[in-house]
């Protein structure tokens, strides 16, 4: 799956995440600009995860800060798996 | 996405802080308290109980208080056995150990108390550790190292996810008691990873229990390891007052089991019970049971005279959850929204509208003269405020009647019902 793709199914994925509409770039931030809770987060995650069929651990999303970085580790763990 | 202590991109810096002044990253928290403090609650964290009258009664500043926010969940800590025992040890074996267990720290009390736990949940091995929170700590960062998976419950308790923090192990949470949710990272764990499952027979801040009869099945059919954690449910919950392990038939198939002293025991530390015939080499790789000193040797004689009157507390425990039925019924048709549709444990959390409102609640309630715990985010789930009322086996059908009229008024005067 090239990253396009995995941007574009994380995109539709967000959106009921995405309470106050934030326009989403490689460098929107979770916690600062779309304002994620820690239940947000396990939600959100979540259905990434049953999306792709991968696990992303604490430790490996304590450090995703923004979407870009999202989209890639999801790309590496999907070529990995 | 990380969890840890919020960093707002321009941190405000109290004024008057010095330059590297390594406290400025709780400066959100000192103004949410002081704020609280100037709405002119009494400080629902600084509470000191000025005497100890019983297991449900204490003078808090100045009045009579009944007390219905402590883990003493049988009432042992008056126990006149119990006491007689710690007396008899503090005076044959002086005040403290002054040692690990691995050197110097195990006495006869010891041993004698790990004997108690091994007859008491009739397992092989028993291990006893200074607290609770160190017995997660140490079982959980030795089991599941670099590599390995720990599978938990998003709700799990702060010493377990210190645990898997110190063992370094790849930590992935599920859903609060959600079987499926479990069910598919376990399948998602690549097959020869190391998986310890973690769960919680009684999750505290609710008072709700685990489905660990489904739960330890799917766990095992995918080749993982289980720890339970019986901290809320010891000495209650159960024909023998095992835990919900005991309780839901799945006892047998978990790997190790956590408790503690410091709630139906009634005294301080904490112990791992397994049937795994490796067990005992844990006494020299646990980091959190070697480097600490061991249990005075009176709150050992305490702890163990306790367990062996808890394995015959069958009325107790029915007294128990007669109160729980009561007090929970009461305070539904009162009108107050509860952390569980049906009582499930001794712990009942009324659930407030917010941490301002719930805190006039709370000292409402303590004017009436009953304690309660305050519960506020981050330790509770869904960022909700609770007062917390967990029950004792001491409690008399005449104080549960009481309580519901405090509440009653307290509610009233809150404007909560």
């Amino acid at each position: 799956m090239d990253r396009a793709e995995i941007d574009r199914r994380i995109r539709d994925l967000i959106e009921p995440f995405n309470k106050n509409g934030v326009t989403i770039t490689d460098a929107t931030t979770f916690q600062g600009d779309l304002e994620f809770d820690s239940l947000t987060v396990m939600d959100f995650v979540a259905a990434i995860e049953d999306e792709f069929d991968i696990i992303i651990s604490m430790n490996q999303q304590a450090e995703i800060e923004t979407y870009g970085q999202l989209v890639d580790a999801v790309k590496k763990l999907v070529d990995a798996g | 996405m990380s969890e840890g202590i919020s960093q707002p991109d321009a941190p405000v810096v109290r004024e008057g802080r010095a330059k590297g002044d390594l406290f400025a990253k709780f400066d959100d928290l000192i103004a949410m308290r002081e704020g609280l403090l100037a709405s002119g609650v009494e400080d629902p964290f600084n509470l000191v109980m000025e005497k100890v009258l019983s297991p449900t009664r204490a003078i808090c500043n100045g009045r009579e208080t009944i007390l219905l926010g402590t883990y003493n969940y049988m009432g042992m800590t008056f126990d006149p056995d119990v006491i007689e025992a710690g007396k008899q040890a503090l005076e044959e074996f002086g005040s403290g150990t002054t040692g690990s267990r691995v050197l110097n720290g195990t006495y006869q009390g010891h041993k004698e108390c790990e004997d108690a736990l091994k007859e008491f949940y009739g397992m092989d091995h028993a291990m006893v550790f200074s607290t609770g929170y160190q017995a997660n700590l140490g079982i959980i960062s030795t089991m599941a190292g670099k590599g390995d998976y720990v599978v938990l419950d998003i709700d799990s308790h702060a010493s377990i996810y210190d645990g898997c923090a110190m063992g370094r192990a790849e930590i992935v949470p599920f859903r609060h008691n959600d079987i499926e949710a479990l069910e598919k990272r376990l399948k998602r764990i690549p097959a020869e990873a190391g998986k310890l499952v973690v769960l919680e027979g009684v999750y505290s801040m609710l008072g709700d229990v685990a489905p660990l009869k489904e739960m330890v099945r799917v766990s095992k059919e995918a080749g993982a390891m289980v720890l339970v954690d019986e901290a809320h449910s010891m000495g209650f919950i159960g024909e023998h007052g095992r835990g919900v392990a005991e309780a839901q038939g799945v006892l047998n198939d978990v790997d190790f089991v956590i408790g503690t002293f410091s709630k139906s025991v009634g005294t301080v530390g904490g112990f791992c019970v397994s049937n795994h015939p490796d067990f005992e080499i844990m006494r020299l790789v646990c980091r959190p049971y070697v480097f600490t000193a061991s249990l005075p040797p009176s709150v050992v004689a305490t702890a163990a005279t306790s367990i062996r009157k808890l394995m015959h507390g069958s009325n107790k425990r029915a007294h128990l959850w007669e109160n729980s039925r009561t007090l929970h019924k009461g305070l539904k048709d009162l009108g107050f929204q509860l952390g569980t549709d049906e009582p499930q444990s001794a712990i009942i959390a009324v659930i407030m509208p917010d941490l301002t409102r719930g805190a006039q609640m709370w000292e409402a309630l303590l004017k009436e003269g009953l304690y309660v715990n305050l519960a506020r985010p981050p330790a509770t789930p869904a960022n909700m405020t609770l007062l917390r009322c967990s029950l004792c086996a001491e409690h008399s059908e005449d104080e549960v009647t009481t309580i519901l009229g405090m509440f009653e008024r307290a509610g009233k005067a809150t404007g909560i019902i």
